[in-house]
């Protein structure tokens, strides 16, 4: 719709830019941005315009304002990873993806909070601060809130983003941007956007390319991809998708962008129910959602089964293992010399980079790091690291056998639960919390398979809950035309926004109408 | 069965990051509980998979140059450099052994 809107010319990409940055002031209180590059944005806007004068847009995407996760490389941009051992680090490249964007004409408006070196699920364990979820401040929210006195601060309930790319599901959900870039390695972009209420999709492995996210675990990692509606998403994707010759990681396939078809008929769809996903800690509010949601497809023609993924429940101890012992890998670059921040110890080399690392990593980096050299330690490598392989291959199998016996999708919740305040959420620590919290979007990054989360209604707190659909490998097409098809029959309201409602409510109209299309 | 100080002290070697305290202790002992669910799962005859797209062939570039010559970009991030090199300091020392290092291990 706002691209309508540029290319019709009732609205000017410096406009819109100038707007996205003023409401990004307005709710600076959200601590989405670590950076705002402003000036450049601001040029890379003036650009867009010329070229809608000239009539000779790059593509639905020229000038549409976009942020990016922390941890893509964006070149001039600090890129932090919101961690002391990059602070102050300026990429001298751009990531990829961030260049396809940029290629297409979008407009960088900057780089959004996480946590630590995507290392979380609450967006809350970065330098730079948590993450507040925008929902904390609507005021379908608010009404649910029972003040419990009047000295409790209001500002104290504010509830989490979830993790980690929560700066990038917040900055989507607050109006700020159109659309954003997060990553995905257990979860990551799926978990903030059930919480923030926004469309968050995990593409297959190996569909986009990497080259220049600053990695994790190389084997799941993948870029997200985070908007208001699941067709911004389908855009978004054929814009990024296609093999990259500097990541080798990325299939040679090639890679066609689609437009998504308006499904009117599901009855030749199979929606798979695994019933292993009903996991312990399950609120009965996401049940009753998750079943509601079954019944739908069920109601309108589609065959609706109960499926089983036995090796469910060890996804998260395989992914514990498998994930600590690649990040204790690639975490080993920053050792001071190249980049990023360095000691002044200046006794060895070794000394440099312990303490460099000691003074950069904050304590969750430094445990996964630990804990994966202690499973890669030659006496337990067998028994852990090579034991996790094994047990990842049973887990990619058992989602083969359920598409293979004629299922199409599947049907899961996204998350446990809504999203729980602040406070509540760091009494339990990061490694407690991301295991809770990881365990229904892990497996889909184990077997490499796209995933997607639909916001699909609000809780009883008037907190956003989404879905999950989990799609065949590189059967992106039909994974989105069905989210798309749930999106429309759901129709998640609007989030009511009092700092957006004051800022001008003509340009965000058009948003109104890309969630309910 | 607890992890004991020697193996400790080989992963801060290793890894070249501390445990800080306790608590970094304890969370390693609680990650390897943790991990030990494993051996719940039988996995005889299953062979360890490395890569999802394990099916695919990998793509190798052809060793051609396509780009290069930014020294002075790559140079630029780095805190210490003389001319076009990145400066260490000597390395040929080894960290220093248990009883000599500040670490919480000597406790």
């Amino acid at each position: 719709q706002v691209s309508a809107a540029l290319r019709e010319g009732r609205v000017t990409p410096t406009e819109l830019c100038q707007k996205c940055l003023s409401l990004i002031k307005s709710t600076k209180f959200l601590n989405a941005y670590i950076t705002v590059a402003e000036e450049t944005a601001l040029k890379q806007a003036e650009e867009s315009e010329k070229r809608y004068r000239r009539g000779q847009p790059l593509g639905v995407l020229d000038g549409i304002p976009v942020a990016v996760k922390d941890n893509f490389n964006t070149a001039g941009i600090e890129t932090t990873c919101a961690s002391n051992m990059l602070k102050g680090y300026i990429s001298p490249y751009n990531a990829t993806v961030v260049q396809k964007l940029l290629d297409q004409g979008a407009v960088l408006l900057g780089k959004t909070n996480l946590d630590e070196f995507a290392m979380g699920s609450g967006s809350t364990d970065g330098i730079f601060g948590p993450v507040r979820n925008p929902w904390s401040y609507s005021s379908q929210y608010k009404e649910k809130s029972v003040p419990k006195s009047h000295s409790e601060d209001k500002e104290s309930n504010w509830v989490i983003t979830g993790g980690s790319s929560g700066g990038s599901a917040a900055a989507v959900s607050s109006f700020t941007c159109f659309a954003a870039l997060g990553s995905d390695t257990g979860g990551s972009t799926r978990n903030p956007a059930a919480h923030c209420g926004v469309v968050g999709l995990k593409p297959t492995y190996g569909l986009i390319s990497r080259h220049g996210l600053i990695p994790l675990v190389n084997s799941m990692d993948v870029p997200g991809i985070l908007t208001r509606c699941v067709d911004d998403a389908a855009v978004v994707l054929g814009s990024l998708a296609g093999h990259d010759p500097k990541d080798s990681t990325t299939i040679q396939d090639n890679f066609k962008p689609f437009e998504l078809p308006n499904l009117t008929d599901v009855s030749k769809l199979s929606i798979g129910i695994p019933k292993e996903y009903h996991a312990p800690g399950l609120s009965s509010e996401i049940l009753a959602l998750w079943s509601k949601a079954a019944d739908l497809f069920k109601n309108a023609g589609a065959k609706v089964i109960e499926v089983s993924l036995p090796h469910t429940r060890y996804s998260i101890v395989c992914y514990h293992v498998l994930c600590t012992a690649e990040v204790a890998s690639n975490m080993a670059r920053f050792d001071g010399l190249e980049y990023g921040h360095r000691s002044d110890m200046n006794e060895s080399t070794e000394s440099m980079y312990a303490a460099t690392r000691r003074e950069g990593f904050n304590d969750v980096v430094r445990g996964r790091i630990l804990s994966g050299n202690y499973f890669l330690l030659k006496q337990n490598y067998e028994d852990y690291f090579v034991k996790a392989q094994k047990v990842r291959r049973l887990i990619a199998s058992d989602f083969v056998k359920v598409f293979r016996s004629g299922v199409d999708v599947l049907l899961t919740p996204t998350t446990l639960s809504d999203a729980v305040p602040y406070m509540e959420f760091i009494k339990e620590d990061n490694r407690t919390r991301s295991t809770q919290d990881d365990i229904l979007t892990q497996a889909a990054n184990m077997a490499g398979l796209p995933a997607i989360n639909v916001p699909t209604a609000l809780s009883e707190r008037g907190l956003p809950v989404g879905l999950q659909f989990i799609g065949r490998s590189f059967q992106e097409k039909q994974l989105l035309t069905v989210a798309k098809w749930f999106e429309k029959q759901v129709k998640f309201p609007m989030i009511q926004l009092e700092v957006v409602k004051k800022h001008d409510h003509g340009v965000f109209q058009h948003q109104k109408s890309a969630s309910v299309s | 069965q607890k992890v004991t100080v020697e193996v400790l002290d080989h992963l801060e070697h290793l890894a070249l990051v501390d445990f800080r305290d306790l608590e970094g202790v304890e969370w390693l002992q609680e990650a390897i509980e943790f991990a030990d669910q494993l051996h719940e799962v039988n996995t005889d005859g299953m062979e360890p998979m490395d890569s999802v797209l394990e099916d695919r062939c990998l793509y190798l570039r052809e060793d051609d140059v396509t780009e290069g010559n930014c020294t002075k970009e790559l140079l630029q991030n780095a805190r210490e450099k003389v001319e076009e090199y990145f400066v260490a300091p000597p390395g040929n020392i080894p960290l220093p052994k248990l009883e000599e290092r500040e670490t919480f291990l000597q406790g």
